[in-house]
């Protein structure tokens, strides 16, 4: 709120904060299009090696092949292609894992923060303790339990990062709830959860779109370690950080195997937290 | 017959078990606008608090009773006590910045109550609002309606605070300090507009505050507190003429007078808060005698 000021009037700002949500809401929403319908307007199928056009590098430079717009990687598949796929595993593992991560972090946030008491202790305790283990042990340590595929790492990053929402939800609620506004709603007759809903999380909404947006892009991050250290999906369907583990032997030779999933990784990260700064100032009255 | 009968409320922090009201005794009868003054920490706020059940998570009461219209609010159970507060009580918040909430519109934080407690439907209770807004002298109330909080000035946000304590016609009205926040020009406009409201509407008022001279220009009478005792209960009148209590006396005397800028200000003296914090000794000694025996 402080920088609003600083960063030269109101209006400046949001306009740079308008275009920001829109160049990253674009981007994402085009991603999403893709990742729909990679199977009917991916160039080549994603799986189909062929030897003979190995590593052949993308449409700009000279020995190119018409048809492979980004090269291919060392087995002949269409690096193109393969990254419209990837973004299916992509995006799924963004949407449900940030949104149920999201849900249950949240949840527990507010209820800690607004009812205080042994609701507080309880949950406040089982984040300390949870944030005690080491969470990329954990996450390795769930694949290999439950085995390795979607609901795993799914699981992996909910277990792991539902404490990043309850502690920075709880203290916003904490925050929320010492104000007159809920003193005067309890004496206009609210019981406890309608004011917990209808006066604490409209000023807690922001900042959970922030995360939830964050959180979008950790689970990009986390789904791709996983898949660069094999423990993704089982079958070959192509994921980014799979995409990127395999050119990482071929970089001198062919650079777009690895450059080109990495990209896509980075843009899509990106636009999530921008999204999510965007929103903010969309969502907060002050700042609106 | 009272409105508000408050008998012997004790109340004390929970963790340190630390006494912040020491059974203090109060009326107000329908229509009565009384002060309840005295210094920081005195539990004035703490009195409205308990009345309207918003006492902080850290306080409880350890006695006494709360009557309301005859029935003693701390027998009841959550939910009914919340119900028959919202139906005849409001508060007036310190804080005009703080007390509405920043994420919602005007409109319906007033209209809450109405559509909440008293089952209007919206339009009707849209347009109350409207009348209560234009009652407390604010120009065109449909745009006020629609504002969000931080787009309003700090007098403003103050008036829709007393729109909507009045909107729903309760019988008592505890405003906690309602004019400390603000700066002094519109501190007497606030001032004249809430006893304007009150007598419109010959609402009970409890007038939480530290400020004599406001005490003097709104209440009829008054009650005196010192660490959660009542030290004096008085007419207005008699008090400002004569204060019974020494402790009140001093309080009295040390009140700036604007009649004598550059006057040196009055300390209540050594010898009365000694006295006065004798007779609060005294009280604890004898409460927890009455434990014990």
């Amino acid at each position: 709120m402080a920088d609003a000021a600083s960063a030269g009037g109101g209006r400046g700002r949001g306009r740079r904060a308008g275009l920001r949500l829109w160049l990253a809401g674009g981007w994402l929403l085009f991603m999403l299009a893709v990742a729909l319908l990679a199977p009917w307007i991916a160039p080549k199928d994603p799986l189909a090696q062929d030897l003979f056009l190995g590593r052949l590098p993308p449409f700009w430079v000279e020995g190119a092949e018409p048809g492979y717009w980004l090269g291919t990687d060392s087995l002949g598949r269409d690096v193109l292609s393969r990254i419209m796929h990837g973004a299916r595993v992509a995006l799924l593992v963004a949407l449900v894992a940030g949104s149920l991560t999201c849900l249950i972090g949240a949840t527990l946030g507010l209820l800690a923060g607004y009812f205080g008491g042994w609701a507080d202790i309880l949950i406040s305790r089982g984040i300390d303790i949870w944030m005690a283990f080491p969470p990329v042990l954990f996450s390795i340590l769930l694949v290999a339990v439950i085995g390795p595929g979607l609901p795993a790492i799914i699981l992996a990053i909910v277990v792991i990062d539902w404490t990043r929402f309850a502690r920075v939800v709880r203290a916003e609620a904490m925050a929320q709830a010492a104000m007159d506004y809920v003193a005067s709603a309890r004496v206009a007759g609210r019981g406890r959860a309608g004011t917990l809903l209808a006066e604490i999380l409209p000023n807690v909404l922001p900042t959970i779109v922030v995360l939830l947006t964050l959180e979008m892009g950790i689970a990009v991050i986390v789904e791709a370690i996983l898949s660069f250290v094999n423990l993704s999906i089982p079958t070959d369907s192509p994921t980014w950080g799979g995409m990127i583990a395999e050119g990482r032997s071929s970089i001198h030779q062919a650079w777009w195997v690895l450059v080109f999933p990495l990209v896509a990784l980075f843009l899509m990260v990106l636009s999530f937290s921008q999204l999510g700064e965007g929103l903010k100032d969309r969502f907060d009255p002050v700042l609106r | 017959m009272s409105f508000l009968v408050v008998r012997g409320l004790s109340a004390r922090l929970k963790g340190d078990g630390a006494r912040l009201l020491r059974g203090v005794g109060l009326s107000v009868a329908p229509g009565e606008v009384r002060g309840l003054v005295g210094e920081s920490g005195a539990g004035k706020s703490m009195i409205g608090k308990a009345v309207l059940g918003i006492l902080p998570q850290a306080v409880e009461v350890t006695g006494g009773e709360i009557l309301l219209d005859g029935t003693d609010l701390l027998t009841l159970p959550p939910g009914e006590r919340r119900r028959r507060v919202g139906a005849a009580c409001a508060l007036i918040p310190q804080d005009p910045l703080t007390a509405l909430n920043p994420a919602r519109r005007i409109g319906p934080q007033i209209t809450g109550r109405l559509v909440d407690i008293l089952g209007w439907d919206r339009a009707r209770a849209r347009t109350r609002a409207e009348e209560a807004l234009a009652e407390t002298h604010l120009p065109d109330p449909e745009r006020i309606m629609r504002a969000y909080p931080h787009q309003l000035s700090g007098g403003q946000r103050q008036r829709c605070l007393i729109a909507s304590a009045f909107v729903a016609g309760p019988r008592l009205i505890v405003a906690d300090e309602p004019t400390t926040a603000l700066d002094v020009t519109v501190q007497k406009q606030i001032l004249r507009l809430i006893a304007e409201m009150q007598a419109r509407h010959g609402t009970a008022l409890l007038f939480v505050t530290h400020d004599l001279g406001v005490v003097s220009k709104v209440c009829q009478s008054l009650t005196v507190l010192y660490a959660g005792m009542v030290v004096e209960d008085t007419g207005v009148r008699s008090f400002f003429r004569a204060p019974a209590h020494p402790y009140s006396a001093a309080l009295l005397a040390a009140t700036p007078r604007y009649t004598d800028p550059g006057g040196s200000l009055t300390p209540v003296p050594e010898a009365v808060l000694a006295a006065v914090r004798a007779e609060v000794a005294a009280r604890d000694a004898a409460a927890e005698g009455a434990r014990h025996g």
